[in-house]
Formats: structure tokens, sequence, C-alpha cells
């Protein structure tokens, strides 16, 4: 059997049923043995979406998602789609063509030391030197993929090794010596949480993505309802936790909402569950959480201490860690009385900020058109985003009913993703709708993945809020730099309806209330791909906003 | 000019035994560059087991940089295992060849005189330089070095700590 034949058969006993990919020179023998795959091929039109793709199917599935490319400029394209899968903990398994192993050092055509220009965004690689090494290989890239905190790992194939004939052996079980995931959290911290989180008089809990990472949802859930916590999520968590749930807070951060960045700060106990403390989410790593006890729960202990230090830690799947912690307090906890003034502080809270908060005066804007969205989205459509200000208007303004079925590029911030992701994940899950939080600067990234969505049959909705801006850099030039624009205008080009046109999709101008909701409808009965282009006004900021460099309690609420 | 080893108290020895295979040296440079961790000096080489190498890392960090670059490390799926040493209970060694500008035969002799007393071994004697041998503790060879600084140092050329801790039979 050829290496490439062996690849092939090693993902199809990895259960794998779609990869995504472009061919080229030095992977030819692998989209050779491709024709006889029992999974599909999606063939993208550049390598970053096929990395994005298997990206969004990783974290609908929750296992590996495969993309495939060409040694060289084929495999450097994937680089941004695997730096995003990393910042994100995402797994992907991406396959790379390399030249001949003879070549390799010698500056051949479309050379790259891809494992050296990937090392710092993959959680490990792999170069076979022999067809024989490629089975095993596989089934390992896989398990370090998708256990423990998940990530991105390279399998890098040199051509000769893809066609070289020799007899296959495919292990059964594997064993990588330097690489234990199954931590269990210490029991005598899981005792210490208990008593802290008993003595709390207004504990928080901050859920990030390793809840929907780890699938915990019903366990967070269990132990909100126990103690009776408010959750606020980070943006990353967002969806860990039902955002119409009566404990509910949304995520806080430099756009949090306003109430979670508020009450976070009153708190005297935060339990952050699979969250890293980021710059993002926490502002000053010194200012949060003072003079609170703060318990962290984690599977990747080198979280543990590096932006915040902690009182308690639990290393260790959270789903795992939550469940005990939770049969711990049952024993314990008296039933708690739902109207206490911690939990009427929360209400008082979100009622301040629902009569406060103004929307921007317009008929169609940011705030309204994702409600409306949500109102006719069904609760467990999956829904992404693109980067910039519909990202955070996004975790603003569309609440996330069913956990695990709402991602963005929250670690990379990596423009030109979501909709090549949407792809991916309605590849993953056909029968949900999809939607694509977009704005015009980052749909333009990545707009050619049209074709896919179109050829494949993958229909998803790109919800395009466009002010042919790139917005976000807009708002900051705005805010810190006196209005002096630079570099952000996109001159109303391109017509995105005759781009949806174009590649045999639908385009549909709302430049209403009215014009939208008929869009919405038409787009979630569509067997193709949708684009709808909402006019939004370029000068909308988003709000509330913590600025760069300074701490939650400095949140601008608005203009 | 030269490095010198201040064997403070945020001075370390991370001991790191890793799969002995390509590309591990670059992983373990790479996350320190990576991360900013700051490192003075780091050795490979072959342990007992032949499938394993050992890393002897030695760096000036404070306690929460040294515990993240600890944890970092063991993150790598190709290290097996990562250990601070304590200084007291570890025996560490540095090898250093130090080549010193020496003409005239006072000079001569009072290097060789210093190299006797640092137990060190003259390695080469040409018409114009005495290249010597010293191994020790970082410190020692620091000592050295300022001794003879005076003559000239030609060529200096030092290994980084190699460790291993006292007592007991720990892999």
């Amino acid at each position: 059997m050829t290496g490439a034949k062996a690849l092939i058969q090693a993902l199809e006993k990895e259960g794998v049923d779609v990869v995504f990919g472009l061919p080229g020179g030095a992977n030819l023998p692998i989209y050779d043995a491709l024709v006889d795959a029992n999974f599909r091929h999606i063939l993208v039109r550049h390598e970053q979406a096929a990395a994005h793709m298997a990206d969004g199917y990783a974290r609908i599935k929750r296992k590996a998602g495969v993309c495939f490319a060409t040694s060289g400029p084929g495999a450097t394209n994937l680089i941004t789609g695997i730096a995003t899968a990393y910042a994100d903990s995402s797994p992907i398994l991406a396959v790379t063509g390399q030249v001949p192993l003879a070549m390799i050092g010698k500056d051949a055509f479309q050379e790259t030391d891809i494992i050296g220009v990937a090392n710092p965004c993959t959680k490990y690689s792999f170069q076979p030197r022999s067809a024989a090494e490629i089975p095993e290989m596989i089934k390992k890239a896989v398990y370090i993929a998708e256990s423990g905190r998940p990530g991105p790992v390279l399998v890098d194939i040199p051509k000769d090794v893809q066609q070289a004939t020799v007899d296959m052996k495919f292990p059964e079980l594997i064993k990588v010596r330097g690489y234990n995931p199954n931590v269990e959290a210490d029991l005598s911290e899981m005792v210490r949480a208990v008593e802290l989180l008993l003595n709390a008089e207004r504990p928080i809990i901050m859920a990030g993505g390793g809840v929907i990472l780890s699938g915990a949802f019903s366990e967070l859930q269990a132990l909100a309802e126990l103690v009776k916590i408010p959750v606020v999520s980070t943006f990353k968590g967002k969806g860990a936790f039902p955002e119409n749930h009566p404990l509910a807070m949304g995520p806080i951060g430099m756009h949090g909402h306003a109430e979670a960045n508020k009450i976070i700060l009153e708190a005297d106990c935060i339990v952050a569950v699979g969250a890293r403390f980021s710059d993002r989410s926490v502002g000053k790593f010194d200012e949060f959480g003072k003079g609170m006890s703060i318990i962290h729960m984690d599977i990747d202990p080198a979280e543990i201490g590096k932006n915040k230090s902690v009182d308690v830690a639990l290393v260790g799947d959270v789903k795992s860690s939550l469940r005990t912690l939770v049969k711990m307090l049952s024993k314990k906890i008296i039933k708690k009385d739902s109207d206490n003034p911690w939990l009427k502080r929360r209400k008082e809270l979100i009622q301040y900020y629902a009569e406060t908060l103004k929307d921007y005066p317009r008929e169609i804007t940011a705030r309204k058109s994702l409600k409306k969205l949500r109102e006719l989205l069904p609760a467990n459509a999956i829904v992404t985003t693109e980067v910039g200000q519909c990202q955070m208007w996004a975790s603003l303004h569309f609440d996330v009913i069913t956990p695990g079925t709402f991602f963005s590029s929250t670690g990379l911030g990596t423009m030109g993703f979501g909709f090549p992701a949407s792809i991916g994940a309605k590849a993953a899950r056909p029968n949900v709708p999809v939607v694509d939080i977009a704005g015009d600067g980052s749909f333009n990234m990545t707009e050619n993945s049209l074709a896919v969505s179109v050829l494949d049959k993958l229909p998803v909705i790109v919800f395009l809020m466009n002010n042919y801006m790139l917005g976000m850099v807009a708002q900051w030039q705005r805010t810190f730099y006196n209005r002096r624009y630079s570099g952000v205008h996109q001159h109303n080009c391109p017509d995105y309806v005759k781009i949806a046109d174009a590649y045999g999709a639908q385009g549909i101008r709302a430049e209403s209330m009215h014009e939208l909701e008929k869009a919405i409808k038409a787009a979630l009965k569509s067997d193709v791909a949708t684009v709808i282009d909402i006019p939004i006004d370029p000068e909308e900021d988003v709000y509330p906003f913590v600025a760069p460099g300074t701490g939650l309690k400095d949140m601008i609420t608005g203009a | 000019m030269f490095a010198t080893t201040v064997q403070k108290e945020s001075w370390h020895i991370v001991s790191a035994l890793v799969e002995n295979k390509p590309g591990v040296l670059f992983r373990v440079t790479n996350l320190f560059r990576a991360r900013s961790f700051n490192i003075e000096s780091i050795t490979v080489g072959s342990t007992e087991q032949q499938d394993l190498s050992r890393m002897t890392i030695t760096t000036n960090s404070d306690e929460k940089t040294l515990d993240q670059l600890v944890k970092q490390l063991r993150k790598l799926i190709d290290v097996i295992e990562v250990k601070v040493l304590d200084t007291d209970k570890t025996v560490y060694r540095e090898l250093s060849l130090i080549k010193i500008r020496a003409v005239d035969p006072t000079t001569r002799s009072e290097i060789v005189n210093y190299a006797t007393i640092f137990r060190g071994n003259i390695l080469d004697i040409g018409k114009e330089t005495i290249t010597v041998e010293i191994t020790g503790t970082p410190d020692k060879i620091d000592a050295f070095k300022n001794l003879v600084e005076l003559y000239g140092i030609a060529q200096l050329s030092r290994t980084g700590v190699s460790a291993l801790p006292r007592g007991g039979v720990e892999s």
C-alpha cells in the first residue's frame, strides 16, 4: 500500500467524514488516493478557507476537522487558519504535502519548512520519513488534537513518502509518552472550593470556552442553579450557558454587557470555568478580581497563575470537575433563597442598563437587526461571526439560547474567519440553519468561499451588516485619533448582491426592518447561500467599551 | 563582553528529560523565545536511556516566571519530565575553555600557577597564548576568568551547566 493510500485509510479509521482542501504538486499522490476515499472532499478556493472550514466543523462536531494543502504557498496559506484554531483551542488536523525527502533543505520549488513556520501555533507536528510511519502518526495526531486542551496538529508528508509502497500496520492502540491529558482535579482543592462557595455572599460564575469544548453545559447549569449563582461568560464562553436563563448575565469584557462588567466587580467569589483571564475579557490583570477569591477550573495546568493568581485551582476536564463540585456541594447546601440581595442586584443592574443604554437613532441598526435575526431563527441555529464591530454587536445583541451553538474567532480575531467556518459548521450539522454575522471588511477577505457554499450545497446565511468601512478601526480612529480616518473606507465597493449573484448564490438588500424580516425568511427557505446586505450607518459605534489598558470599572457606556 | 553568572536567589537550574529525536531542541528554544523567557544557558546530551536526552537549563527568573517556564515546558509533547533542582541538593558543573594571551615567561608561569590552584588543565600552549580548561560551578569559572582578564582573554567558550540531583536513584 502507498503512503498516500495509508493516509486515506487511517483517516477513514478515525471516522473522518469530510476533508477540506486544495491540491498541488506535492500532494498529488494524496489527491489520487482521495478518489477512492469513503469520505467527502470539499474543494476550497484558497487554503486559508480550508483551515477555517475544518475549524468550524470541529467546533460543532467537537472532533478533529481535517484540511489538506500542498507544500510551500499551499501550506503557508493554511497558517492563519491554524493560528486561529490554536488561539481558540480548536482541534484541526492539517495534512500538507512536502517536497521529496532528498530535496528538503535544498530550497526546492514550493519548499517551505512548514513545521518550523507552524511551530508556535500548533499543539504538535509530525513529518514521516517513511511511509510505514503514517498510520500511527495519523492516529496520534488525531488523539493529540482532540484530547486535553484541544488544538491544531500538522502532518507534513514528503511526496516520495506518499508514493512509497510498504506493508502497512494500522495500530489499534497508541501511547504518547510525554503526554498525559487526563488529569483529575485535586480533592483537597475541591474541598476548599466548596468552602469558598458556601461562604461567599456574592458568588459569580465566569464561563469560558472550556465549557463549550468540554460540552459541560448541563453540569454548569447544575452548579449555577444549585448555588443560585449569576453567570457571566467570556466572549469565547458566550453560549456556554443559555443567555435567556434567569441567572444569565452575558459576556464580560472590552465590549461586554454593561451589567456583566458591573456585577463581576461587585462579586466576592469568582468561579472561572475553562477561562484563561484574557486581556480582552478582564482588562488590567492586576486590577481584576482584587479582594475577591478566585476558583479557577481548567484542563491546562499552564493556565493556572499565567495571567492571574488564584486561590483555588481545579486542574482537569471542567465537565468532571463541575460534576464533583456539584455532588459535594449538594450534600452541604441549604436551599438558597432565590430572592436574596445578590440576585436582586442582578435584576436591578439588568433593568438599569436596559433603560439607560439607547440604540443608535436609525431605521436599521445593528441592535435592531440582530434582535430581529434572533426572533426569526430557531433556537438550535448555529451562529458564527466575522471580526470587528459585527462580532461585538453579535456578542451584545444576539442571545444564544441553545448552549454550544455560537462560536467566533475570539482569540486571534481573524477577519475572514466566519464565512468559511460557517460552511464547515454546515457540513458538520447540515440540518440546522447556519448564520455568519458579518461585516463587509471581513466578508471581503474570504467571500470566494461562496463558490464552495453553492457547489457543495452547503447553504449558509451571510448576515452582512455593511457600512463599507473597516468599522472597528474607524471607531478607534474616532475615539483615540480625533476622527483622523486612515485606511478604513471601502467606497461602496463591491456590490454584495451582485457578488452573490455572480456565484449563483442569493443576494438580497434589506434597507428597512420590514425588508430585513422578509430577507431572513427567504434566506431560511433558500437552498443556496444567501447574502443579506444590510446598510448600517458608518458612524454607529459599539458600546459599551472598555478601552485597552484600562479596567472593567472604566467602562464607557455611550458616546 | 562575557556573560557573568551571578548565582543570586533568582538563579535556577531546570532539568528536563526529553525525547531524543530531531526538532526537540527547536521546540524548546522556540517556546522560550515566543514567551520571552530569559535563558542563561542550555545544554543537551544523552542519558542512561538511549531514547531520552537531558536538557539542563539555567535561568534568572522570578518565581512566577519560573512557574510558567516549567508548566509551558511540561506542556510540550516531547518533554517527558521537568524538575527545578534545589541547588543545595544538586551537583552541577560547567566546563570552560579559556585562551589567554601569554607571551613573556612570567605571565606564562603565573597562568600555569593559577590553573593549578583552580584545578584546571593546560590544554594547549602556543607562541602567544595558553589555553586552559576549567571545570566547576559557574562562580568558579567566573572567578578564574576575572583573575586572568588582566593578561587579555583571546577567546573563551563555556558549555553551560550540566546537573544531577545528589544521591538517590532518580531517572
